[in-house]
């Protein structure tokens, strides 16, 4: 069982919270100029890497907030947590923080 | 009890307490502190199981949970039933009855020994190359005849009379195995203050020590010390929690490890109130990894029969249980630790005949004081085989390189090809091995999570270094831990002799390799023959070696086989040992029981059972009940000699004729509120909100963001910034979160807060032509008539004295309001309106007689009518779109080419030709009546039921096209031939909605 | 009033109380005033003012004066407890203080129910279900906070060394309080 440092309540246990997806896939401010093809690819292509992902969690049985969270998908790492609506950090930036 | 097989003082048994069992019926004496291997082996029972494939009769080999070939079953009576333990591991209690696995009739007389002369058809493989032909024989013959031979021991047919604890635990350090270096690595971590839990697998503490007559620690015998390090430990229970009979099973994700801990099997007459196991889940800041080595059997010819045993198990028996495993033994060795094993022995009062040591040199400390003791010590010689059947009679012994044999006779053959560090925790926790090519074993390298490994596991072969190494590491991770750095210590040891050593794979002998059988694998009857054949046969990697021939699998997980299955494998490849590689080690490290995996999940704790606040008056009632989501439902209300459907029938009879009362508590409910409540509303739902007036109902669709329908609900405005939203009740918490996600990640600019209500109110719908007359005289403060409260309002005022927010709405089609009360009154106010209802001859209703009056209404179940790919003009919603809305969730997906096709699947109504026949619910609607294979339907029946009110069986079906295709005759093929069926509008009764506006 | 009380039923009834003499005892606790308070500081300093307690700026804190408390639970949730009765008053009052001020206050009064955990082994027994750390050091008294207890959500608040208040949704209860007996047997 994973322990998630949830942005607002510190590292708890992995059954308090909800996956819920690859973060960063912004909702387009106006979804009606968008184009079929576009629109498809929000709805259903996520990266899906072997690596650094950047994901979201919701802490569900704890604050109840979302929050994004930078994972290694091999080693099950987390690198950083931060709420939502934060920009994304700097991979590199990360990684040199975690020493790798 | 065979006196002369005690020794004559030594152990850790309480010899003032005898105590008697059973094995296999036979009734047997030993003393309280034996296992059942050591209360065997002192009445000179050898002979503890058959196994697996060839059924040879074996005994132990080992003392300790590494145990192959002595798995019995234990019966503690009331289907209280455990196959498949180690004898090592089973404590004696007086009264204690176990029995042997895997023979029939008896243990020494076993049909399957047919399989060991059978054998040569059971090489590796063999299921792969034997049962091939004919194909059809695999299911009805060889399977079913696999089936029965194969497995190991019986499981309990009874139910578990047990209870099982479970307990999250933290601490700052953790340590497995409380040999000398974890009780080392505990001290040294508890004297900084840390929480510690220390566990180990056996049930005293102490590891190697128990075992330990000759060394010294700082001056006082080592059993002397490990009193003492005990009491210490004790003294600190504050923050120390010693967990003795309790495997570290697993080693997960970021330092969470499994314990089992075993509470009561060991006794007599265990206090019913207490679990038999307990799972602690840990989660350790620091870990120290304390699991010792395995000391490792020798490959020759023969090398499995009773009597035949590990070098040091046999001293264990010796030193720790006071039990001589035989009278004249045969050693054969290539490690020095032997010989500290035949010191002790003959002191213990074996005959030692001889020790052959494969080596060609054994000059050491060890082997020269076991000379000194005058022990006849063969170099460069070699254990070629062994003779005897039920217990070994003689040890075959050769020089290494010539043909000559010598049978020397003895009843105890020990073996000791050397020492394997139990790496498997370590590997588990993702760390990465590393091969010491002086040690030639596999030891810890990098670590991936916070842990450190110390003392034998590590490859440490002495006890001075385990206590050193367990100081270090249990002062360095309490200081990790975040503890201020102990003082750093060192032990001073005397009387031990170091030993050294060691050979991996297949001894050297003259017999026929195709003719013998020298044993890896014990517990899965793998040769070293079958290893060399599946390399030959293609499997080059050692997984495929694994999966090819078995060695390694099942209880013991290759303990005490995987390090020469892969020197074995390697010789035969031509590859370095490291180049072929380990396979994995999984959990759990010896088995645990399914009981302390559920815990307290079992029967009604399994999952929360949810029950409304009305729930216990329709028990009374005689409800029969069905499980929605994690909610008991009342499904129908039975009279005496009534079916469910002669209920149904009647329910939906009295309900479109006079009222009915139907418990609609589990709706889930959200108390969305704040100034863009309305705004918040408009994005969620398909329908427009900014102009509903507040007392106004709307029914209000949900799409998630591919356009596909998810939800719906009536939607009540209890003020302008404050709307009372429903869904459906399996929906309630998916409703929830997908509201929260939207709000906190996609529109956060906007002022409005989410509250599930949905156990805040109790809700009571009453439907019928008489709704409004059986609560008129309970409603306090609101104007229930037709225009001062017209269907779809909502008004807030009280009933019976209590709070209500009163819904006029319907999911029936009749004049219908939905009362709701703060939940816990709503028992009292159901029996009120109860009471006014019985005068007007109402009736309770529920889930299935609900289905059929919405159905006969053509409104949806979310759920049932959808499948998450149905957008709203497929249910023919269109009119719940705010088409002047800029944007809702799912709006822009509703004009992707592939949902704006004409012929998708719609909701239509199926009248079936025969009114009678009732279709099922999921069967396929085609246009044929008899369509050719390969025919793709043009869609199914969602809901079907026999309607009462209409004397028809009705259904509502998504089909192709199906709005185009009302007035075709369609069919629904079934087994017993094609039902023709009508389509029809999604509508059979009261068409006009005359009933829902009087 | 008096007929309103009368109608009124716990979902406690029936059930036995958990008692292992000196260690731990779980009790249920009388009805109570609650409502779920959400909105930013400022609606925060507002509503302190109105309802008489100050809500904790800290997340996972539990304030309390004079027989009322507010628990953060998140960032701009709070849990407001008050006695019985005074559901009314506290509605009118952060209504009016908070008339122009953006915020939401949702009356939870029967949704949730209470009991208290109490004795030297109450830590213990909650660790039966309770994955969080309960040890002192990383649970402080005043600390509340939702977490799990098996498979039902709770909400946990430390009111002394050895005394837990656990709230939760009323259907829950029988689940939860079913595990406690059974994991008290082990005390």
């Amino acid at each position: 069982m994973l322990l998630i440092p949830c942005p607002h309540c510190g590292p708890r246990p992995e059954i308090e919270f909800r996956y819920a997806g690859e973060a960063h896939v912004a909702r387009a401010a106006d979804p009606g100029a968008v184009n079929d093809q576009d629109w498809a690819e929000y709805l259903y292509f996520r990266s899906n890497p072997k690596g650094i992902h950047f994901e979201r969690w919701r802490h569900v049985s704890g604050c109840a907030r979302f929050f994004n969270c930078v994972r290694d998908t091999v080693s099950d790492k987390i690198l950083t947590t931060y709420p939502a609506g934060e920009k994304k950090p700097d991979l590199g930036t990360l990684m040199k923080e975690a020493g790798r | 009890m065979s006196l002369s097989l005690r020794t004559a003082k030594s152990g850790r048994i309480n010899r003032k307490k005898p105590l008697s069992f059973r094995f296999d019926g036979q009734l047997y004496r030993a003393f309280e502190g034996d296992t059942l291997a050591s209360g065997l082996l002192a009445n000179g029972v050898h002979l503890m199981g058959r196994s697996f494939k060839y059924h040879r009769p074996r005994g132990l080999i080992s003392a300790g949970s590494e145990e192959p070939n002595a798995l019995v079953g234990v019966d503690r009576g009331n289907g209280r039933y455990t196959p498949n333990l180690r004898a090592t591991q089973v404590e004696l209690h007086d009264g204690l009855i176990a029995e042997s696995q895997n023979s029939w009739p008896s243990l020494a007389y076993d049909v399957g020994e047919i399989n060991n002369l059978l054998s040569p058809l059971f090489v590796a493989g063999f299921y792969y190359k034997t049962f091939m032909q004919p194909k059809q024989a695999w299911k009805n013959v060889y399977e079913p005849v696999i089936r029965r031979a194969a497995g190991l021991g019986k499981a309990a047919t009874a139910a578990d009379p047990d209870h099982y604890a479970s307990r999250f635990a933290h601490c700052d350090v953790l340590v497995i195995g409380a040999g000398p270096a974890g009780l080392a690595a505990a001290l040294a971590a508890a004297e900084s203050g840390a929480r510690v839990i220390l566990c180990d697998e056996q049930n005293e503490l102490g590891g190697s020590l128990l075992a330990e007559l000759h060394a010294t620690i700082d001056g006082v015998p080592a059993q002397t010390w490990l009193e003492q390090t005990l009491a210490a430990l004790v003294a600190k229970s504050d923050t120390v929690t010693l967990l003795p009979r309790t495997q570290c099973f697993g080693y997960f994700a970021q330092n969470f490890l499994g314990l089992a801990e075993r509470v009561t099997d060991h006794l007599a007459q265990p206090d019913p109130r207490l679990p038999r196991e307990r799972l602690w889940q840990v989660r350790a800041k620091e870990v120290v990894i304390a699991t010792g080595a395995h000391e490792r059997p020798l490959v020759f010819p023969d090398n499995d029969r009773p009597g035949i045993m590990l070098a040091d198990a046999a001293r264990i028996f010796a030193n720790r249980y006071g039990v001589r495993a035989g009278g004249r033994a045969v050693i054969a060795t290539a490690h020095d630790s032997a010989y500290q094993a035949a010191i002790d022995l003959k002191a213990a009062g074996v005959t030692i005949a001889m020790i052959a040591d494969l080596r060609k040199e054994a000059n050491g400390p060890l082997p020269m004081a076991a000379r000194a003791a005058g022990i006849h010590v063969e170099t460069g010689t070699a254990i070629t085989g062994s003779k005897g059947r039920l217990r070994v009679k003689a040890a075959l012994v050769g020089k290494i390189g010539t043909d000559g044999e010598e049978s020397v006779p003895c009843d105890l053959i020990l073996m000791c090809g050397g020492w394997t560090p139990s790496v498997h925790l370590f590997s588990q926790s993702r760390g990465k091995l590393v091969f010491d090519e002086a040690k030639q074993v596999f030891v810890p390298g990098h670590s991936a999570q916070q842990e450190r490994s110390v003392g034998a596991c590590k490859g440490s072969e002495t006890l001075i270094e385990a206590l050193n190494e367990g100081f270090a590491a249990g002062r360095d991770a309490a200081e990790k831990a975040g503890f201020a750095k102990g003082k750093a210590r060192k032990a001073k040891v005397s009387g031990v002799i170091e030993a050294h050593g060691g050979f991996l794979g297949a001894v050297p002998h003259g017999h026929d390799v195709n003719r013998v059988k020298a044993f890896v694998d014990f517990q899965n009857d793998v040769t070293a023959k079958d290893i060399k054949l599946a390399t030959r046969e293609g499997m080059h990697s050692i997984e495929h070696v694994k999966r090819y021939t078995t060695t390694g699998m099942a209880t013991d997980q290759g303990k005490t086989s995987n390090m020469n299955a892969l020197a074995i494998a390697a010789e035969a490849l031509g590859k370095a040992i490291p180049a072929v590689g380990l396979t994995t080690f999984r959990q759990p490290y010896t088995p645990i029981t399914f009981g302390t995996m559920a815990g307290h999940s079992r029967g009604d704790l399994f999952d929360p059972v949810r029950r409304t606040p009305m729930h216990g008056w329709a028990k009374a009632q005689g409800a029969k009940f069905e499980d929605v989501g994690l909610w008991k439902r009342a499904h129908y209300f039975p009279k005496a000699g009534e079916d469910l459907h002669a209920a149904v029938a009647r329910e939906c009879r009295i309900v479109r004729e006079t009222a009915g009362l139907f418990d609609a508590s589990t709706l889930g409910k959200i108390e969305v509120v704040g100034p863009d409540a309305a705004e918040f509303m408009n994005r969620l739902y398909t329908n427009p909100w900014s102009k509903l007036e507040v007392g106004r109902c709307r029914y209000g669709l949900m799409l998630n963001e591919a356009g596909f329908v998810m939800d719906d609900g009536v939607v009540g405005r209890i003020s302008a910034n404050r709307f009372h939203v429903t869904t459906t009740t399996g929906g309630a918490a998916r409703v929830l979160n997908h509201m929260e996600d939207y709000l906190q990640t996609e529109f956060p600019e906007l002022k409005v807060a989410l509250t599930s209500t949905t156990e805040q109110w109790a809700v009571i719908a009453v439907q019928g032509p008489q709704a409004r007359a059986i609560i008129a005289t309970l409603v306090e403060g609101i104007d229930l008539a037709n225009e001062a409260m017209p269907h779809m309002s909502v008004r807030e005022g009280k009933i019976c004295g209590v709070p209500t927010r009163l819904f006029r709405m319907s999911f029936t089609g009749e004049l219908g309001f939905e009362v709701n009360v703060p939940a816990d009154y709503g028992q009292a106010i159901w029996e009120a309106i109860w009471a006014e209802g019985e005068k007007h001859g109402a009736v309770a209703y529920g889930t299935e007689a609900m289905h059929v009056l919405r159905a006969e209404k053509g409104y949806i179940i979310v759920g049932q009518e959808t499948d998450g790919t149905v957008t709203p003009h497929d249910l023919g919603l269109d009119w719940a779109i705010g088409k002047a809305k800029p944007d809702f969730v799912g709006k822009r997906s509703l004009t992707r080419v592939d949902l704006v096709k004409p012929d998708r699947q719609q909701l239509v109504g199926l009248l079936t030709v025969d009114s009678q026949i009732v279709l099922e619910e999921g069967a396929q609607v085609t246009l044929a009546a008899n369509p050719p294979p390969g025919t793709s339907a043009l869609g199914h029946v969602t809901s079907a039921y026999h309607s009462a009110t209409l004397g028809h069986s009705i259904a509502l079906a998504m089909v192709a096209s199906g709005r185009a295709r009302i007035g075709e005759v369609l069919h629904v093929p079934m087994p017993n031939g094609a039902i023709a069926v009508r389509v029809c509008e999604p509508i059979f009764y009261d068409k006009d909605g005359s009933r829902l506006n009087v | 009033m008096s007929d309103s009380m009368a109608m009124r039923r716990s979902v406690f009834d029936g059930m036995t109380p958990i008692r292992v003499e000196g260690k731990v005892t779980a009790a249920s606790l009388p009805f109570a005033a609650r409502f779920v308070f959400r909105g930013d500081a400022k609606a925060a300093a507002a509503c302190s003012k109105a309802f008489g307690v100050t809500l904790p700026k800290t997340i996972l804190q539990a304030a309390s004066e004079d027989g009322r408390s507010a628990l953060s639970l998140g960032p701009d949730e709070w849990l407001l407890i008050a006695r019985d009765g005074e559901e009314a008053g506290i509605v009118a009052k952060i209504e009016k203080a908070l008339a122009k001020i953006p915020h939401a206050l949702v009356d939870v009064c029967h949704r949730n129910t209470a009991f208290t955990v109490t004795g030297a082994q109450a830590e213990a027994l909650l660790a039966s279900g309770c994955p969080l750390d309960l040890h002192e050091t990383a649970f402080p008294v005043g600390m509340a906070t939702r977490t799990l207890f098996a498979k039902a959500d709770v909400i946990l608040w430390r009111t002394g060394t050895n005394a837990f208040r656990v709230e939760l949704w009323r259907s829950f209860v029988p689940f939860v309080w079913g595990i406690l007996a059974e994991a008290s047997r082990d005390f």
